[in-house]
């Protein structure tokens, strides 16, 4: 059973990989459509990233409004 | 016409497999300009029809095989018109398209969708004409259309119901909600799943396992697989056309293309 903080690093991990951004400038807080400059399409992407990265469905409409890693590893963590 | 290029798709024969590309800026949106020259792959496919095997059809663009129909477009000339006099012009456009989705579903080739990316909405009902749909594990699948006061109007419908359970169509048309391509193929929508960007790829290595079959073979067999339930796919249209005049359409519609949001993909 991974951990949230194993979660949240987890997820920054692949955010900094796929969209180019140095891993250290990342923090659980940040706003990920700001700090990654993405839109909602590439939104997306991430979205079915992590699916594919920890196995889980996650519908969309559930993270509607979520803009932050730590709320989006909750989501997760609901579904692991 | 063995080669066309145009604005928004290009064909090209290679091999007796036409390849269909979609290439019409930021996502494939289809409005007027795509579907006319849908039409004219349409006319071209009753020769090209004759001579080659299989199609393939799949997106050149970034985000995806498409992200569905053009809302703007479709806001833009309802608005001009008044959308409650918006009506036939929106049947017009839907009886066209079906003209057009009908063709390359009684196609006597088979057909493959090669998706990556969003599958939205009008792109999801593209995908849906093929016989056969492979996917990358970055593709993704929603009928948003309940979003916007509205059922899918492309044969959207008809079509998942014929190859789907219809607990999995309720669950995709009445929560919206976007599906990934693992989740695609468990439910029997993907036929096969590729890795990130190689869904093209291994659409060729099938449209040349398709070429050693005998074509008037494969073509019989899949008239006796795939019948094309037109009947469900005129009340698709009617329904649609009913929804349309409804004020939570235009609200819906104003809201998507008036939004500055980051997130007007997601619901």
């Amino acid at each position: 059973m991974k951990t949230s903080e194993q979660i949240i690093g987890e997820i920054l991990d692949l955010a900094s990989m796929h969209f180019n951004v140095n891993r250290a400038e990342l923090s659980p807080d940040d706003d990920f459509f700001k700090k990654l400059g993405i839109d909602s399409l590439q939104a997306l992407s991430l979205l079915t990233r992590l699916e594919n990265h920890f196995s889980v469905e996650l519908p969309d409409y559930e993270v509607q409004g979520v803009s932050d890693f730590r709320t989006l590893a909750e989501r997760i963590e609901s579904r692991l | 016409m063995q080669t066309y290029k145009g604005d928004t798709l290009s064909w090209e024969v290679k091999d007796g497999c036409i390849e269909l590309a979609l290439h019409r800026k930021p996502a494939n949106e289809i409005g007027t300009r795509t579907l006319e020259e849908l039409e004219v792959f349409v006319d071209a496919h009753e020769t090209l029809k004759h001579e080659a095997h299989a199609l393939i059809i799949y997106s050149q663009m970034k985000h995806g095989f498409s992200a569905g129909a053009d809302l703007r477009d479709l806001y833009s000339q309802s608005k001009e018109l008044g959308f409650e006099n918006a009506a036939p012009l929106v049947r017009n456009f839907l009886n066209r398209i079906h003209v057009v989705a009908n063709a390359i579903d009684a196609s006597p080739l088979t057909t493959i969708a090669a998706v990556h990316g969003v599958c939205f909405g009008g792109g999801f009902e593209l995908a849906l004409i093929c016989d056969l749909i492979f996917a990358d594990k970055m593709a993704r699948f929603c009928f948003p259309e309940l979003r916007l006061g509205l059922i899918p109007g492309f044969g959207g419908i008809p079509r998942l119901k014929r190859d789907l359970g219809n607990a999995v169509v309720r669950d995709l048309l009445l929560t919206g909600r976007s599906i990934n391509a693992t989740k695609a193929q468990a439910v029997g929508l993907v036929s096969q799943l590729a890795a990130e960007g190689e869904a093209l790829k291994l659409a060729r290595f099938t449209a040349s396992q398709v070429k050693k079959f005998d074509r008037a073979t494969s073509a019989t067999a899949k008239r006796f697989l795939k019948p094309i339930p037109y009947a469900e796919l005129q009340q698709e249209i009617d329904i649609f056309c009913d929804l349309f005049t409804q004020p939570a359409v235009e609200a819906g519609l104003r809201k998507f293309v008036e939004s500055t949001d980051a997130q007007p993909y997601l619901p």
